[in-house]
């Protein structure tokens, strides 16, 4: 599992140690395109599974509440270090 | 946004393939899914690595400010905790795990497929999808309940890209450095916080 955070690491590093030379053109290109191929796979598992396809609108209304839920939180949080900050200026 | 179109448009498009049977699944299995996920991650940290502008302009924010990113992160997770005593068919580091996408669905969602299976992932797609969307949207009004904050901590990670352009018109200009930090740690923190949450 940590196999991945690893590569990460490794790749900051040589982004770093090539630095000099701009390749984000490259990179942005080459990360969108693993993306698509990422996400049509993951369409395709999913079309394949019956049970996920039919359960999909449950799914969807699941999926839909979570973000609500953790917006929200995200929400109250942001306002509590908004008023916090706000407070600080005052005194 | 169009660029999130696309991205959706491939997801709807390996659907299709998928029920009506075009690319049978047998192809894709054996780790394919993993290497393309090993090298996504590699150019994800290049990227980072090789922006030498990103790391300088944070200097000039206020430190109360940088620990927006950390409030960002503790609310989502106390919101998927609420959200996991709602819905009993979830536990809660699987809620954990979805809601620390922050939006970042592409990744999230990969990830989450990855280790815990198709219909979870599934469900971190949509939900992290309809957190950037309801950003997109609702910005003016999160600005108006919670405050100039708000929008950039519900935007999540994709507050240095998708949503930067609706909270620099919403929250101001002045928001716009913070706003790209945030995105930054987030964007940051998210494989770390879904491979912790699937691992429980």
């Amino acid at each position: 599992m940590f196999t991945v955070i690893l590569i990460m690491s490794i790749g900051i590093m040589c982004g770093y140690f090539i630095r000099k030379r701009d390749i984000r053109g490259i990179i942005s290109g080459a990360t969108t395109a693993l993306i698509w191929l990422l996400l049509f796979v993951l369409g395709i598992e999913v079309g394949h599974n019956k049970q996920v396809v039919n359960s999909l609108a449950t799914l969807g209304v699941e999926a839909l509440f979570i973000a609500v839920v953790c917006l929200c939180g995200s929400c109250v949080a942001a306002w509590i270090l908004w008023r916090y900050i706000a407070k600080r200026r005052e005194d | 946004m169009k660029s999130s179109i696309v991205i959706v448009g491939f997801f709807i498009l390996g659907t299709l393939c998928g029920v009506f049977d075009i690319l049978p699944a047998e192809w894709f299995e054996g780790g394919v899914s993993f290497y393309a996920l090993c090298a996504l991650m590699f150019c994800v940290g290049v990227g980072i690595g090789n922006d030498p502008h990103t790391v300088r302009n944070f200097r000039s924010l206020s430190v109360r400010l940088t620990l927006l990113p950390l409030f960002t992160i503790l609310g989502t997770l106390a919101g998927a905790a609420v959200a996991s005593l709602v819905l009993t068919t979830r536990s809660l580091p699987e809620c954990m795990a979805v809601g620390s996408g922050f939006a970042y669905y592409s990744l999230s969602s990969i990830f989450i497929t990855e280790y815990k299976g198709v219909e979870l992932g599934t469900i971190a797609l949509l939900s992290n999808i309809s957190r950037e969307i309801i950003t997109l949207l609702c910005a003016p009004l999160l600005v108006r309940f919670f405050g100039p904050l708000a929008p950039i901590a519900s935007g999540g990670a994709t507050t240095m890209d998708t949503t930067l352009p609706v909270i620099i018109r919403y929250s101001g200009r002045e928001y716009a450095i913070l706003s790209i930090f945030h995105g930054f740690i987030v964007d940051f923190s998210v494989p770390f916080l879904v491979t912790f949450f699937c691992s429980l």
